[in-house]
């Protein structure tokens, strides 16, 4: 059996399932993100001090570089798709996916300083609450990288089969990523600079 | 949002557009952070440039600024909640401090 409306908008909600699917789930995932910016919040204001200047803010500056160009060559990857250009999609769809890992290995380079000064998240409360709000991103930026690869990798094939479900998957694994984007936003400056 | 080939060609250059105004964004939120303003300022003008980075991600890069009716209630009830995540807790911290 078929999954309805993949490339057909519902009457009712004049969306794709798949697209009205994709932000129900970024609606659960700011509620994931906001409990935790929540609980920064709650830890900073109980505080008697807070550590200044613990991260590199070049390093973080560089990832935030790094992660708003590939937000701009993911939703040229889609838009390339809508002007029925695929070489070019394919490429920039690679690009966001190797963006997304000198993303990471960035953050790798970055946890490794601090684990080897032994600032680990056990070190105080400020290392804590960055592990847990920058792991968690890190997930979802490996998350991303995997439908990255399945669309690069086995899932292109459908363009050839069904090329307007294939723009559609394009349009939600964007979604997805401007997200993620979207919270490193608010992380830089919250853990980096204030 | 568009589907008309010729329509996302013209969106192109709102996507760069951003991606330029983004960084720029960025350099002054780093600059802006070198100067040591007080706490409260400080934390008042990094949101504020974040939230404004924020809005162009969602507006044009997510194409939130013309989509259908469904999305925004959706995203308007998840706003309620999310607006009450974050401050409950305050709340209850500085209900702590009075007693």
């Amino acid at each position: 059996m078929n999954i309805p409306y993949t490339v057909e908008e519902r009457p009712d909600t004049g969306l794709t399932n798949g697209k009205f699917g994709i932000w129900l789930f970024l609606a659960s995932e700011v509620m994931l993100f906001g409990a935790l910016f929540s609980t920064y919040i709650l830890l900073r204001v109980g505080a008697e001090e807070w550590p200044h200047a613990e991260l590199s803010v070049l390093l973080g500056t560089i990832n935030t570089i790094i992660l708003i160009s590939s937000s701009v060559t993911m939703v040229m990857a889609w838009a390339s798709l809508k002007m029925n250009n695929w070489g070019r999609h394919h490429l920039y769809l690679a690009l966001t996916f190797l963006l997304a890992l000198v993303f990471l290995v960035n953050k790798y380079f970055e946890y490794s300083e601090h684990f080897a000064k032994g600032e680990g998240p056990w070190h105080n409360t400020f290392f804590a609450i960055y592990f847990t709000l920058t792991g968690l991103h890190g997930l979802h930026i490996l998350g991303g990288m995997v439908v990255m690869a399945y669309l690069l990798g086995p899932g292109a094939g459908l363009w050839k089969r069904n090329p307007e479900q294939f723009t559609n998957r394009i349009e939600a694994t964007g979604l997805y990523w401007h997200f993620v984007d979207l919270v490193w936003i608010f992380l830089f400056p919250v853990l980096y600079l204030l | 949002m568009h589907s008309d080939p010729a329509e996302v060609k013209k969106s192109v250059r709102a996507y760069m557009t951003v991606f330029v105004t983004l960084m720029v964004f960025t350099v002054v939120t780093v600059a802006a952070s070198r100067f040591h303003f007080a706490v409260p300022i400080a934390i008042t003008i990094a949101l504020i440039i974040a939230a404004m980075k924020g809005s162009m991600v969602a507006g044009v890069f997510m194409h939130l600024s013309h989509e259908r009716r469904a999305i925004y209630g959706a995203l308007l009830l998840t706003l309620v909640f999310f607006i009450v995540l974050l401050f409950i807790p305050v709340l209850g911290y500085l209900d702590r401090v009075r007693y």
